[in-house]
């Protein structure tokens, strides 16, 4: 087998893909943000329910590839539950992981290490960002008094 | 592979017009292993690979022949510039027998929809004046038109597509019309693989006094091609998708239209005599060739030509319709994926574009390469077809004259295993 094909499609990341976290539509929608991957057509939408500054329910829905939608079901299982700012931490955590600039990850972020393999395939480490980079757009506009902005989040311009 | 699978290939192959793995043998790439497999290299409508004939013509050239052309007056300025003319006669032999001052030499085939887009366009579009394209047409075909329309008020318009992947020519009586001043389109598509009637569309522009212009990068490297016959007055084409180097590409315009063009690109070579006050052009082609040109590529794509001759063009047409009717063949076989564009392989090149219903296409690819297959996934320079087609990208894989049948067999096991493993 072909190890850096097997390093970034890990076990973890495929089960993410084919059965993805965060799909079901959530009733009370406070925050709405679309993003996309112009380069490769990878389109999400993240709707969040926040209360007291914390994210009470999420629902993602991506369409892209494997590592697109997995690193969105990650997302969705992360962040619930979670206050705002902490969220606007591990994201930049993750992106750091995905550029190379921070190796360890706390325990609590789980399968989101398995991302770690796409390094190896510089082209896909903006489908793994996708749904970071929209979630970190969305949360800005909420705390801007903005959260349902109809504004696209396009991952060529965030790099 | 089973002896007895292999022996039923072997004998399929020779069905094919010419031996695929005798041509093999001539390109050293090919020996190259990828993630640990044979190098099957399908990403030709991409760029071809290059026969060892062609890298050694480039080798030759630095080490006896390197000089700057058409000025000095030594031996080797004499023997570079001959070399580099020579590609030029042999260019204008090869698509029909045109007259050498109307073949320019470009960059590839982009710079040379940009030349007739900024000298041509820009003198004879304006306000209310009409630009027809189609909605297959490659970005190298459409973005100069786009500006060109916007910058002049002019008006863009596109002949659509059907759902088989071929020209809606319903209303293209009211597509051409006395207010089109130019039909620019695409001879083969990069997507589709679509070959398209242009010989008809070209009568039906003339007809109207329309001009036309021919994006002919993924014709001429798969099929004969006569512009005279074609009745073209614009036409253009890459060498690096027909065995030559990158960096070459051919314009080729009627005398009688290039002559009143102004030039595009200014500087040497381009005038016959300069002074602080006035300048005057240089004949064609030298008028639309300024600075000193891509001479060693231009040589060695002489010998590109040569060794496509030697196959012969209608051979390899002839080979690609066979390779093209037993891809789709193996490839629908598949549960799953589907072919975009035509599925009549006399009515199509061996550019191959499928979709799977579950999996992206860039997983395609990625997963095919980890197997030593190269495809090409994406938009392939042309996104508004992807919005026709109304999908974000294709998974495509492009035939040439070294691909064969194993090649094909070995593709559509690959993606049947590549659906295993994203699936599970």
């Amino acid at each position: 087998m072909n190890s850096s094909l097997d390093e970034m499609y890990r076990d973890i990341i495929l089960e993410h893909y084919r059965y993805p976290r965060g799909k079901k539509p959530i009733d009370k929608v406070d925050v709405s943000t679309a993003g996309k991957n112009p380069s490769c057509g990878d389109e999400i939408d993240v709707e969040l329910q926040v209360e007291n500054d914390i994210i009470k329910n999420i629902h993602v829905d991506c369409k892209g590839c494997a590592i697109s939608v997995a690193s969105a079901s990650m997302l969705a299982e992360l962040v619930k539950d979670k206050p705002l700012d902490e969220v606007i931490e591990n994201a930049e955590i993750v992106r750091k992981m995905l550029k190379g600039e921070e190796e360890n990850l706390p325990e609590e972020f789980g399968d989101i290490v398995t991302l770690k393999g796409v390094r190896k395939f510089p082209v896909r480490i903006k489908c793994a960002l996708l749904a970071w980079l929209t979630l970190l757009e969305g949360i800005k506009n909420f705390q801007n008094g903005d959260g349902r902005r109809n504004q696209i989040v396009s991952t060529e311009e965030q790099e | 592979m089973t002896s007895d699978l292999k022996s039923e290939i072997m004998t399929d192959s020779k069905k094919l017009s010419f031996d695929s793995s005798k041509i093999q043998d001539d390109f050293p790439i090919l020996e190259t292993k990828i993630n640990g497999h044979r190098l099957v290299y399908l990403d030709n409508a991409a760029s071809s690979q290059k026969p060892e004939a062609v890298i050694n013509a480039l080798d030759n050239f630095y080490k006896t022949t390197n000089s700057n052309i058409h000025r000095g007056l030594h031996t080797l300025a004499e023997k570079a510039t001959n070399a580099y003319e020579h590609c030029r006669e042999h260019v204008a032999k090869f698509i029909g027998g045109v007259s050498c001052e109307e073949i320019i030499f470009t960059s590839g085939t982009t710079e040379s929809t940009n030349l007739v887009a900024n000298s041509w366009g820009n003198e004879n579009i304006g306000e209310g004046d009409e630009i027809l394209i189609t909605e297959m047409e490659h970005h190298a075909n459409l973005v100069p038109w786009v500006l060109l329309a916007q910058k002049k008020n002019a008006l863009l318009r596109q002949i659509p597509i059907t759902t088989d992947g071929t020209l809606d020519l319903t209303d293209i009586n009211k597509l051409i019309n006395e207010k089109t001043k130019l039909l620019a389109v695409t001879h083969m598509s990069n997507v589709l693989g679509t070959i398209n009637p242009i010989k008809e569309l070209i009568e039906l522009a003339h007809k109207n006094g329309a001009l036309t212009l021919i994006d002919g990068a993924q014709a001429v490297p798969h099929m004969p091609v006569d512009v005279k016959d074609l009745n073209a007055d614009f036409y253009c084409f890459s060498s690096h998708k027909m065995l030559g180097p990158t960096g070459v590409g051919v314009l080729y315009g009627k005398k009688e239209i290039l002559e009143k063009m102004p030039p595009y690109i200014l500087g040497g070579e381009m005038i016959r005599e300069v002074s602080f006050e006035k300048v005057t052009f240089n004949d064609l082609p030298h008028k639309f060739e300024a600075g000193t040109p891509n001479i060693a590529d231009v040589v060695a794509f002489d010998t590109a030509l040569t060794y496509l001759e030697n196959i012969g063009m209608e051979n390899i047409r002839n080979h690609e319709i066979e390779i093209s009717k037993y891809a789709i063949e193996k490839l629908t076989e598949i549960e799953g994926i589907t072919i975009q564009g035509p599925l009549d392989e006399t009515i199509r090149g061996a550019a191959i574009s499928f979709t799977d219903r579950d999996v992206h296409p860039h997983d395609i690819s990625t997963f095919l390469d980890s197997r030593g297959i190269a495809i090409r996934a994406g938009h392939h320079c042309a996104q508004p077809l992807m919005k026709v087609l109304k999908t974000v990208a294709t998974a495509r894989a492009s035939f040439y004259i070294y691909n064969d049948r194993a090649d094909v067999d070995y593709l559509a096991e690959t993606v049947k295993e590549m659906r295993r493993y994203f699936r599970g």
